[in-house]
Formats: structure tokens, sequence, C-alpha cells
């Protein structure tokens, strides 16, 4: 169907994203109208249970966060991928050239799983990674 | 094959008629104001439902779990309580709008902004009926699982510009619940675009029939594990307990949003909600056979476009109702087993079910295993005659 390569059928995503814009802004900018503005200076500090807050929170984080992070960009980029691959499959298979692009398939499986299975192995996926005494390794408590 | 909302109603007469004012008035410009126009009232029409069903999302949350606990639940404002979300919204409005001194306030401001233009973002492929789908993306799901990160963005945008330490607690482990619980719902949802071979979700919805048998849940053992995995992941993706921890209200006082107030904070709620909805949808159009009418019942009319329509919100509001259930029967896990359950239980089972289904349909040429069950009994049959 030739509608389907024109930018028409975008066109609901533009005004969704519009919507969801103008809300937020509308919303926001009308309440502005009727609702009390009085700040003071211990309102405005960040909520520590009624403690003063002690330094900023923009400080060192935990490095398994960033570790996460990294695995799940392989993993996601991969799966990414793999898209196409999956859309083709049935349509492959119907010709009778299924085999090849199964044969794509568990290759990019494979990359997938030696990946976790690296990660695994590494101790990567241990949220509390266990200390034994007199081996040298990262300490549990971080 | 109808691509949008306005490409299945050109069929009517009525829209012809339409069509030909338009041009008439507004010369060459005319047919494209009429589409945008169609696509604004539509899309209007869409988030308003949604939001509704959002906002009543929150009574329910509230009215089940009070029923669980053999309570009464709001039940003053309106019939039943019924109006209840409308005055909290009324009272989130007129409540002060209060940003700590020391926050990134460009970013704080944002963050809500992206999480509602992120959930309404999804709402544009949503399968609603075969006619009254707003765009039929052929990127459907691949767009759906894009745009629907950007809640991941806001909610670690919020923990972290709220530059207080509970928010940058919950927005950290909001980032990395989203991100990691992605791997396993995408894994999922590519099994069953491996099965029907299509990424729009009209595509997925019509590879399946109105039957329970012919769900892609019941099409074989792997698709039905997935669609566990899919859930359990949707779950955890959408925060909602057992896996709330980005707002975890017993450790981290209230996550990411400690610092939200009034409607800012309103939109995060808002934007939760309505996601829970969407998650369910495509749940309910990926395994559960969508907005298939079983026996084609109406036809193609508008009854049976009528029909498709309550079909698909009975799926996916009977699944939001197993949402609510699952969270107040279930205690909250800690950060360990949440991560453990996602990357040592559900990406390796969601791959193995992606082999699995893509070895089903090399082998056996993707036939349910209902059919395969149909024709193994019928050959016993015949074999016991003679």
């Amino acid at each position: 169907m030739e509608a389907s390569y024109s930018l028409d059928i975008y066109t609901p995503v533009v005004i969704l994203l519009f919507l969801g814009a103008i809300t937020v802004l509308a919303a926001l900018l009308l309440g502005r109208l009727i609702r009390p503005h009085n700040p003071s200076e211990s309102k405005n500090t960040p909520y520590e249970c009624g403690e003063q807050p002690v330094g900023t929170a923009w400080s060192f984080f935990n490095m398994r966060f960033y570790v996460i992070g990294l695995i799940f960009i392989i993993f996601d980029v991969e799966s990414a991928l793999m898209f196409p691959v999956a859309v083709i499959f049935k349509k492959m298979n119907e010709i009778g050239r299924g085999g090849l692009v199964l044969v794509e398939i568990m290759i990019f499986l494979a990359v997938l799983i030696s990946g976790i299975a690296y990660c695994w192995r590494k101790g990567d996926l241990d949220w509390v990674k266990s200390y034994v005494p007199g081996k040298d390794t990262n300490n549990g408590q971080g | 094959m109808n691509n949008t909302i306005v490409s299945y109603l050109s069929q009517y007469e009525s829209y012809k008629g339409l069509l030909q004012t338009f041009s008439d008035v507004f010369g060459q410009a005319g047919p494209g104001l009429l589409t945008f126009i169609i696509f604004l009232i539509s899309c209007i029409l869409v988030v308003t439902i949604l939001a509704t069903i959002g906002g009543l999302g929150t009574y329910a949350e509230r009215k089940i779990s009070a029923d669980m606990q053999a309570r009464m639940g709001p039940n003053r404002v309106g019939p039943y309580g019924l109006l209840q979300f409308l005055a909290d919204g009324v009272k989130m409005f007129m409540k002060e709008d209060i940003m700590p001194s020391t926050a990134d306030k460009f970013i704080f401001s944002l963050a809500p902004l992206l999480a509602l233009t992120g959930v309404f973002g999804t709402l544009a492929v949503l399968p609603f009926s075969s006619g009254f789908t707003l765009t039929n993306l052929d990127v459907g799901v691949f767009y759906l699982i894009g745009i629907g990160s950007l809640v991941g963005v806001a909610v670690f945008l919020g923990g972290y510009a709220s530059n207080s330490k509970w928010s940058m607690l919950g927005g950290m482990r909001g980032a990395s619940q989203i991100i990691s619980y992605e791997i396993p719902v995408v894994l999922s949802i590519m099994a069953i675009v491996l099965m029907s071979g299509s990424l729009n979700f009209v595509g997925l919805v019509s590879a399946q029939g109105g039957l329970p048998q012919e769900w892609f849940i019941f099409h074989n053992p792997f698709t039905f594990i997935g669609f566990f995995v899919f859930f359990i992941g949707a779950l955890a993706e959408t925060n909602r307990a057992p896996f709330d921890l980005p707002e975890a209200e017993s450790e981290l006082v209230s996550g990411y949003h400690t610092e939200y107030s009034g409607m800012r904070f309103a939109f995060f709620a808002l934007a939760e909600y309505v996601e829970i909805f969407v998650v369910c949808g495509v749940g309910a159009a990926a395994f559960l056979g969508g907005y298939n009418v079983p026996l084609h019942l109406g036809g193609e009319g508008i009854i049976g476009q009528i029909l498709q329509v309550l079909i698909f919100f009975g799926k996916t509001l009977a699944l939001y109702y197993l949402v609510i259930m699952v969270r107040w029967t279930y205690p909250r896990l800690r950060v360990d087993q949440l991560m453990t359950l996602c990357w040592k239980y559900l990406t390796p089972m969601a791959i193995f079910n992606l082999i699995g289904c893509a070895l089903w349909i090399y082998l056996l040429d993707g036939q349910s295993m209902w059919d395969m069950l149909a024709g193994f009994v019928g050959s016993m049959g015949t074999g016991g005659g003679h």
C-alpha cells in the first residue's frame, strides 16, 4: 500500500508526544494561578526525615550499577539486531530457507549465552559478592 | 490492510463526503487537513479514555486492596467513592509546587514531562481493534519498546535531579531494575515476533484467533512459559509490587519521587498507571489473542469493531486486575533477589523459550500443539478402525 511509505502514518506519534508535553506544561502553568507559593529555606531542603542533610546526594556510587548497565547495553544491542532476523524467519521457512535463518539466530544466541555465562562465571551477576577469608576478592560489604 | 484510523474510515461514504467538503473549502490542503483533524480528534479521545482509566486505576487499586484486607476503601466522593480520583486530582492541582533549592532545576522539571510523553507515545500503536488502531506502524513492537524506555530515563533523571539521598537511591535502583528486566521482556516478545513473522501489532494479532486454543499463549509449551516470563518482567518494568523497589516506601520514603509534590507527582503517578494498562494491552495483544472475537461474531462492520474493542479492553483489564491482585498478595523482594531473578532465572528462560520457538517453527512447521494433538488423535482413530 502506498500510504505505508509516506510519513502520514507517523502523524499520531507526533501528535501524542505533543499532547503529553502540552498536558504537563499547561497543568503547571494553570496551576500557578491558583496554587499557593510560600517557599521557605527549610521547606526547600531535601527531605531527610527531619535531619539536616549532610553533603550532597551527587557523590560516589556503587560500581555494581555500572556493571549492570554495561551488561544491559550488550544484551540490548544484540536483541535489537536480532529483531530483523526474527521477522523474516517465518517467511524464509515457508520458502524452504528456514535452516539458514535458524543458524543465524543460533549464532546470535550463542554470543548472548556466552556473554551471560562469562558474567555469571566472573560473579558479576551476584549482587552480594561472597567473601572468602584468605582469598583476595572484592569485599561483600559495599 | 488498514494502516491507520484514517485509512479505515476512508472506506465509508460519510468520509468521502467530508473529504469532498474539505477539498472544496481548502483546495489542495483539504485532504491533508482532514487527515490531521481526524488524527487529532482520535488521539485526544484515546488520551482522555486512557487517562480516565489511569485515574480509575488508582481507585481500583485502593478498592481492591481494601476488599482483600476486609476494609471499606474510598466511599465518600460520588457513588461508591468512584469520583475519588477526581478529588485527588483537584487536590494535587492546588498543592504548592516545591522544588529543593539544591536540585538541578531543569532536569527536575523535565523528568515528569518525559515520563508522561513516553507513556503517551506508546498509545499510538496499541491495537484497540482492527479498524481503531491509531497507526499500525510496521515497526510497531520495536517502536513501543523503544519509546516505553523513556519512562525509565524519567525515573532515573527524577531521582538524580532531586539531589536527595532517598531519591538518588530510588532512581539508581529504578534505572538498574528497568534496564535489567527489559531483556527478558524483549526476548519473550521476540519469540512471538518469530511465531507471527511480523513486527506490527495488527500482524501479531491477526496471526492468532478468537478462541483460546488459537492464542499464542497456548500455541506451544515455550510460548506458555514465555507469557509468564513476559508478565513478571512487565511487572518489574512498571515498578509494580513485588518489584516496587524504586519507590519502596518502607525503606526509601518514596524513592525517586520523594521530592516531587503537587502536579509533578501526579504526572508520575498517572504515567505509572497508564503504563500498566499499556503493558497489559501488549500482553493481551501478543499472547492472549488481542481483539479477535471468538467465531468472528459481529463480522467486519461497525458492530464487529465495537465487539473487538470490548474484547480487547476486557482482556487488558483482566490482566490489570491480576497486576493489582499480585501487588496486594506478595511481599517485596530484596535488591539482590531482584537481580538474581532477572539475570539468573528469567533471562536464561527467555533465551530457552526463544530457541524452543525457533526450533518449533523449523521442525514442526509452526503448527500449534492442539492441531498436532487433533492430528494424532485422528490417526489413532483411523488406526484403531483397521
